[in-house]
């Protein structure tokens, strides 16, 4: 086991390595000036200079690098040119709103997803399975950015019972705060419920045919009993799989649905860093986004090794 | 168990009275949409507009200020005497005016302020306006003396603006994300990305706003901006997004529509450092290709006065040059083949994000097909125009709408990005700003606009409206917009 780990932790830090040069690089080629950005059409060229000077942007390359790398390793992601405060101070902030937002967007898929996959593979051909396999097709066709307007027309305009978006905080309740994030998170849900209720179907419909549900079935269990007890449990690793792969997508990619309900999260952060050329927030955010689908995915190769020995004596 | 009850108690009362302040406090707080958010609320460093939406009128005071309609009118400088020679100012401050952080407002502030903003190693976006001024100096705590290099006739317009705010030197490092001013609401939180929130300061030394809170919620999404109107989670936009769904807000007793002008001419901008818009007969046949109403109508809605020149209709000085262009493709085509471009040729049309330039250059790229000029369009981010087309001056054709008010002087500019040259043009500006007297201004002005239409400068196409919606009930939201500004300190709820 030990041997793996280091392994797979080496590939890791040499990973996020190569993540930050790559990144650094691409922010430095983009056209665009931060500082003239600023100061606009009417500024005086010394103006800009002196506002360069200010933000550090005429040191050199590579000490720009290793000052912001160097910084990252404990925690310093620097200081936004445009906000003017500490860039981890803000991906905080948006974090507090990204985080509960992916994980309730994910918690309802799941919810969803598992209970109708699972139906529609032990009923393969009803008119159930036809029915659930017809309507996730939809799911997963319609764009969410399009259904989320579409509640926002039916919850916030014509009922009035949500607001049409917006975050008030935390502080304003846990309620208030969950009620703000529902129409987003059933929004960002529909799609992802959709591929993950196919997946469970495939992968429960696979298990079915295999000999040990034959076996389970001749020994005398019911139906029922087989499908929860083995065929379902056993169905469950490239289920896992998709949910690990979509807690990251909702963590980096839920920006449309941000902009829809204009909710302060980490897509919303990148995309006004982006149009502002506050690299150095930009940077920061991405890092952040790669080193966590990076650990998401060290984590899950430690969780196959732990499962599954094969992988173990292999990598010896 | 007791105590347990007593907390579920008190949490029950606290849901309550929060879900009921809505109702009574609907009279004195506001939520104002706005499409950006400021990147930080000090502007005396930064061009953002958004910064001006929050703080200008609200937050920061300057000596001078504009009013709805860009009068001039007196701010923290009650009163001034202007020496014979035009050379110096003299400012009678206001009285017993306080800091937001409670320290008392004086002379040492005024200098301070104009000092830092001229300095060397000053990061502010508008310094010319502070570059003819010699020296400040206090002569009382309540009055301060500005005198100038040469004369300059719209110094006290200059003072006007956002960038010349007065600021206290206490709180300089902190300003761009705590502000302290002296204005009639100060900062109480910004949730970046989300919202500002601005309360009334009870120690404010002129007449207090009606309104306690003010909140300016930034959401950029024009179809999301509509739907937090319709719902109710915003009370006004003044400048809003979505101007095809206006006829809706119109058609609806809840909301008002405000529509009203800006200082922002729009222009579609020639290279005349580049062929082929270095020669004028070119430039002639791209004005005369353009139908201004269509662009008009399509691009705005039908919202925008079309313009002849570089300079704002509502002003006193405008002359009407647009018959001087007019849409007239037969012209357009003879002067091309004069031109010796008888099959037109291929240019780049750069566009900048704004719906206007978007929207606009599709049409004006079909426009100009009719006369055989093949636009190829590019969009472009702002921070790439700024780069490409305005640092670099690398474009043939583009869009965008000059917001500074009075600024006819950039075509007096040297290597600015439409890379016009004109003596007889420099000259008119040279006499301008040594030029006090308002008659003699006043044809200077117009001769000024007389010569860039003359040369063809730009296709001058409209003035940007300022449009905005607005709960039907609120009152006192400006109307124009001689400044980017939301000053919220004479807007109440009526009952």
């Amino acid at each position: 086991m030990a041997p793996y780990l280091l392994k797979r932790l080496i590939s890791l830090v040499l990973s996020l390595l190569a993540a930050s040069v790559v990144i650094f690089l691409v922010l430095q080629v983009v056209p665009g000036d931060p500082a003239s950005y600023m100061l606009g059409m009417n500024a005086q060229p010394e103006t800009v200079e002196a506002l360069r000077q200010q933000m550090g942007l005429n040191e050199p390359l590579v000490w720009r690098y290793l000052t912001w790398v160097g910084g990252l390793t404990h925690g310093d992601f620097g200081v936004s040119y445009t906000y003017k405060v500490p860039t981890g101070e803000l991906i905080a902030q948006r974090l507090w709103v990204s985080l509960p937002l992916a994980l309730y967007a994910l918690l309802l898929s799941t919810l969803i997803a598992l209970p109708i996959g699972i139906l529609s593979a032990a009923k393969r051909n009803s008119a159930a399975d036809y029915g659930i396999m017809g309507v996730t097709q939809l799911g997963i066709a319609v764009p969410n950015f399009w259904f989320a307007m579409l509640l926002v027309l039916l919850f916030s305009i014509t009922l009035r019972w949500f607001s049409a978006g917006g975050f008030p905080g935390w502080n304003a309740g846990v309620f208030v705060a969950l009620k703000a994030l529902t129409l987003p998170a059933v929004a960002l849900a529909l799609p992802q419920a959709s591929i993950l209720a196919r997946v469970m179907r495939s992968s429960l419909l696979d298990t079915l045919s295999e000999d040990y549900i034959r076996t389970a079935r001749a020994k005398g269990l019911t139906r029922g009993q087989t499908l929860v007890r083995h065929a379902v449990r056993n169905a469950m690793i490239p289920v896992l799989t998709i949910i690990g792969l979509q807690f990251s997508f909702l963590l980096a990619g839920a920006i449309i649905i941000e902009n829809v309900f204009y909710l302060p999260g980490l897509g919303r952060l990148v995309f006004q860093g982006i149009t502002q050329r506050d690299l150095i927030v930009v940077q920061s955010v991405v890092m952040l986004l790669v080193f966590a689908v990076i650990v998401i995915t060290f984590l899950v190769d430690i969780a196959y090794a732990i499962a599954d020995p094969r992988l173990r004596s292999r990598a010896r | 168990m007791n105590s347990l009850m007593k907390l579920m108690t008190t949490a029950a009362i606290l849901v309550a009275t929060s879900a009921l302040t809505p109702a009574f406090a609907a009279n004195t707080a506001i939520t104002v949409g706005m499409v950006l958010e400021p990147p930080n609320l000090d502007p005396t460093s930064g061009a953002a507009a958004a910064i001006r939406e929050v703080t200008y009128a609200n937050i920061f005071q300057g000596l001078t200020r504009f009013d709805e309609n860009g009068a001039i009118i007196p701010d923290l400088a009650k009163s001034w005497d202007i020496s014979a020679d035009g050379l110096s100012y003299t400012f009678h401050l206001a009285t017993g005016v306080k800091f937001h952080d409670g320290s008392p407002f004086s002379a040492d502030d005024v200098k301070f302020s104009l000092d830092r903003a001229r300095a060397p190693d000053s990061t502010n976006a508008q310094k010319g306006l502070f570059a003819d001024i010699a020296s400040v100096d206090v002569v009382d705590p309540a009055t301060v003396k500005v005198t100038l290099k040469k004369p300059n006739g719209s110094f006290l317009f200059n003072m006007a603006w956002g960038d010349a705010v007065i600021l206290s030197p206490k709180s300089i490092a902190t300003e761009a994300t705590n502000p302290v001013g002296t204005g009639p609401f100060k900062l109480v939180n910004w949730v970046k990305g989300d919202r500002v929130e601005l309360a009334k300061f009870d120690g404010y030394w002129g007449a207090a706003p009606k309104l306690d809170k003010v909140t300016f919620k930034f959401i950029a999404d024009p179809s999301a901006a509509f739907a937090a109107m319709m719902a109710g989670d915003v009370d006004a936009f003044p400048l809003f997004p979505a101007a095809e769904t206006l006829e809706q807000f119109k058609a609806d007793p809840r909301f008002a529509v405000i529509a009203g002008n800006t200082e922002g001419e729009t222009l579609l901008a020639m290279n005349n450092g580049k062929k082929p818009f270095d020669n004028i007969k070119v430039r002639e046949a791209v004005a005369h290709a353009i139908n201004r109403k269509e662009i008009i109508d399509g691009a705005m809605f039908g919202y925008g006065t079309p313009i002849g020149t570089h300079f704002a209709p509502h002003n006193p000085d405008y002359v009407d040059l647009t018959a001087q262009s007019n849409y007239d493709p037969e012209k357009s085509k003879a002067l091309l083949k004069e031109a010796g471009y008888p099959d037109g040729f291929t240019v780049s049309l750069k566009l900048p994000p704004p719906p206007y330039a978007r929207r606009g250059g599709e049409i004006i790229a079909s426009q100009l097909a009719k006369v055989g000029i093949k636009a190829q369009i590019t969009n472009v981010e702002w921070a790439q125009w700024l780069e490409q087309v305005f640092k670099g001056k690398d474009y043939d054709l583009t869009i965008v709408s000059h917001t500074e008010p009075m600024d006819i002087d950039i075509y007096g500019r040297d290597n600015y990005y439409f890379n016009y040259k004109s003596d007889a043009f420099k000259k008119i500006m040279a006499d301008l700003s040594v030029t006090t007297d308002p008659a003699k201004r006043s044809e200077l002005l117009k001769a000024a606009q007389k010569r860039i239409a003359d040369d063809y400068v730009n296709a001058f196409l409209f003035e940007l409206p300022r449009l905005g919606v607005a709960n039907a009930k609120i009152v006192g939201i400006w109307k124009n917009q001689p400044t980017p500004s939301n000053d919220m300190s004479a807007v109440y709820w009526k009952d």
